[in-house]
């Protein structure tokens, strides 16, 4: 049965590391990835193309799948009442089928802006080996207690 | 290395105007954001369980990250008689500044109100600027940003994206 269990502000640190993730990615993912964000484009999904005229070594995993990836490892953290405000990434290099992509974040700042919405600033890496191919900051809105919801904002309340 | 073209008077009048104002092609359904959870492995229950979803965010929402998905075009239609490139403006500055290849570097998305099932967005594209010719190890080129907007049918803000594109050539 899932709940909405989440974590909390107070159960937070500056310096605090979340849990790693790893994760193998074969050629499968990439293609699934590319067209559930319906990006056709053929560097995702025909290896030909993307050798000879992107002068990759293989398809790569494309932008808003690696924005997907960076999503479920933060909130996979927090829990359901973690709310994405901002969320900023560059890419160094390209994740390939064959590599095995490991998240590694830590907090920040924790911090509760003027309208009471309390935030974790994180930074995440993306490595495949010791390389870090895309580096990550996002913040993301976490309860301030139990009983608190920060999807329940709107308006003014809400300023990611 | 091969000498760039100056930045038409064109492109230079591109740079702060609102581009390709667009309306998506289907509304929010929940079978691409199954999809998209089944890429990443994403079992966040506010995508799964309706009661979790009622509890939390008033009924099932899409993920954020997913904020680009709903205005990629079909592949194909039987409407359309060019292929549809879902970052126009991007496309439209490769071809201006005869560029031929391009990459995106730098992402960043800020969110606003949740994306419904069902919500049928509209988005529109400004080009914040372009830079001066830069040699990266891809090639010589052009760093250009690109920012959409994304609202909602009742005119909230869904979110607003920044993309940071290098469009090149390879003979550096």
């Amino acid at each position: 049965m899932a709940t909405t269990e989440s974590i909390t502000l107070e159960q937070i640190k500056p310096g605090q590391d979340l849990p790693d993730l790893s994760m193998d990615i074969d050629v499968t993912n990439v293609v699934l990835g590319a067209l559930a964000s319906r990006d056709w484009r053929p560097m995702h999904h025909d290896k030909d193309f993307a050798v000879d005229r992107n002068g990759t070594r293989h398809i790569f995993v494309n932008t808003p799948h690696n924005a997907a990836y960076f999503e479920k490892y933060i909130t996979d953290w927090t829990g359901p009442k973690g709310r994405l405000g901002r969320i900023k990434f560059r890419m160094k290099d390209s994740v390939f089928p064959g590599d095995t992509m490991v998240f590694r974040g830590s907090v920040e700042e924790v911090r509760t802006d003027e309208q009471g919405c309390g935030w974790a600033d994180v930074k995440i890496d993306l490595l495949v080996g010791d390389a870090v191919t895309t580096s990550c900051t996002a913040s993301v809105a976490i309860p301030t207690s139990s009983d608190d919801n920060p999807w329940k904002r709107t308006g003014n309340d809400w300023q990611p | 290395m091969s000498d760039l073209k100056e930045i038409p008077a064109e492109v230079e009048a591109w740079i702060g105007q609102e581009r390709y104002p667009l309306e998506s092609e289907f509304d929010v359904e929940r079978a691409y954001i199954f999809n998209s959870c089944a890429s990443t492995e994403n079992g966040n229950p506010l995508f799964w369980d309706e009661k979790v979803a009622d509890e939390t965010t008033d009924g099932f929402i899409a993920p954020p990250s997913m904020i680009s998905v709903w205005f990629r075009p079909h592949f194909w239609t039987p409407y359309r008689t060019e292929e549809g490139k879902p970052m126009q403006t991007h496309f439209d500055l490769k071809d201006a500044l005869d560029l031929p290849e391009a990459i995106m570097t730098d992402n960043t998305i800020v969110f606003g109100v949740p994306v419904r099932i069902g919500d049928r967005l509209r988005t529109h594209q400004v080009i914040n600027y372009i830079s001066d010719p830069k040699t990266t190890k891809l090639g010589h080129g052009r760093f250009w940003e690109i920012e959409i907007v994304y609202t909602n049918q009742k005119d909230e803000l869904v979110g607003k994206e920044l993309y940071t594109g290098f469009g090149y050539r390879r003979d550096a």
